[in-house]
């Protein structure tokens, strides 16, 4: 899922105009997950900014909407009524549903409250690790399914960089090193030979890189 | 009690099991406590979410203070833990929003904690009277005050 985490009171107060009526957007899919912008978080960050606005006197009158989906018109269309009441949109989507809005309401403001940090996995309750990303040709098969291009700090392919202290990332000493990870799993799968096969430079033009990507699918367009 | 308490509300969130019995007793023992304090009973701090204390300062609160069972000894095992964290991130969100964030306080007191209870509602209304009241009260009777011909 789409890992974000929200953005302090002061920079949103910074973001929104004063004496404005803003609707503060949740989206009920990632980042209800990784709790940064669903129902919950609009109803506490909608609070927080009456609060400032008031201790302020900043004028701003708030208002609250969580929709399924902020990527997806279906559920944008649920939103209409509420968006067009408003002066500003502060969404608490990820950045893709913060620019699906903003696309779909041509001259309404549309501000992000989030930071969109990564693609990733709620490792235990509370702490969300990034896993994939999304470099446009999937390597996973090599490695016994651990990504050294998200994991390893040096994106690293063919083997480690020797920093490593026990298990750890000289780099992020909180974190595994990947390649201690790889080699372990390899080994778990019986599958220690991959790491014999020298891996060629990677084709990063598939990622962003190669700037925006698109996918296109002939037998679904209509 | 001090007048500058009758011009202030502090709301006390007390967990049944503990600070909201030790009240109960506070007020069998006869004993002295702000009169501006207005007791909510919950089932345990744990079902208290960031939202409740946030609410409650928008709707007039100076202070609020969070009373639950002591570390260890949480009806539901570890409700005042997470109670805690709560509070906490409530606190940095108040200093965020431009409350200081010592006007939400979490305390631990056992039913049988009275007196302690008294004196943990005393330091609240210590605070708030040093705080003065709410940003948020001000502004309003500011505008009142304005709105009087
Ligand atoms: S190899 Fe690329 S697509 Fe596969 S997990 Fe890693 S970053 Fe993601
Ligand atoms: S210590 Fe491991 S994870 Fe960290 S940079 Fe080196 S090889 Fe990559």
């Amino acid at each position: 899922m789409i890992v974000a985490e929200r953005k302090s009171i002061p920079e949103l107060l910074d973001m929104l105009p004063n004496d404005s009526k803003i609707l503060v957007l949740g989206c009920g899919t990632c980042v209800t997950v990784c709790l940064a912008g669903g129902e919950r978080e609009v109803s506490i960050i909608s609070s927080a900014l009456r609060i400032a606005s008031k201790a302020r006197g900043l004028g701003y009158e708030v208002s609250e909407l969580t929709i399924e989906r902020q990527c997806d018109n279906v559920f944008i269309e649920q939103a209409i009524e509420a968006i067009e009441k408003v002066d500003v949109v502060l969404s608490l989507g990820c950045g893709a549903g913060v620019q699906a809005i903003a696309e779909r309401f041509l001259k309404k403001p549309v501000y992000a409250g989030l930071n969109t940090k990564f693609l990733g996995i709620l490792e235990e309750r509370g702490v969300w690790t990034e896993k994939c990303s999304q470099c446009g040709s999937c390597v996973l098969h090599e490695y016994g399914g651990i990504c050294p291009v998200t994991r390893c700090a040096k994106h690293l392919l063919n083997g480690p960089c020797g920093g490593s202290r026990e298990d750890r990332c000289e780099v992020r000493p909180d974190r595994p090193c990947a390649w201690q990870l790889i080699y372990q799993r390899l080994k778990n799968i019986g599958q220690l030979e991959r790491l014999e096969k020298i891996e060629p430079p990677k084709q990063w033009s598939a990622s962003l890189s190669g700037g925006p990507r698109v996918i296109i699918r002939e037998d679904h367009r209509i | 009690m001090k007048s500058a308490d009758k011009e202030t509300t502090i709301v006390a969130f007390c967990c049944i099991y503990c600070a909201y019995a030790a009240a109960d007793l506070a007020g069998s023992m006869r004993l002295q406590y702000p009169s501006n304090v207005r007791i909510i009973r919950t089932p345990c701090t744990g079902r208290l979410e960031v939202e409740y204390y946030l609410r409650a300062f928008e709707n007039g609160a100076d202070g609020v203070l969070v009373a639950g069972c002591e570390e260890g000894s949480c009806h539901f095992k570890e409700g005042n833990l997470i109670a805690k964290r709560r509070v906490n991130y409530a606190r940095k969100l108040l200093a965020e929003s431009g409350l200081e964030a010592d006007r939400l306080k979490m305390v631990n007191v056992s039913a049988a904690m009275a007196r302690l209870f008294t004196e943990h509602v005393r330091e609240m209304a210590e605070t708030v009277q040093r705080l003065g009241p709410s940003p948020l009260n001000r502004a309003k009777t500011r505008v009142q005050q304005e709105i009087k011909p």
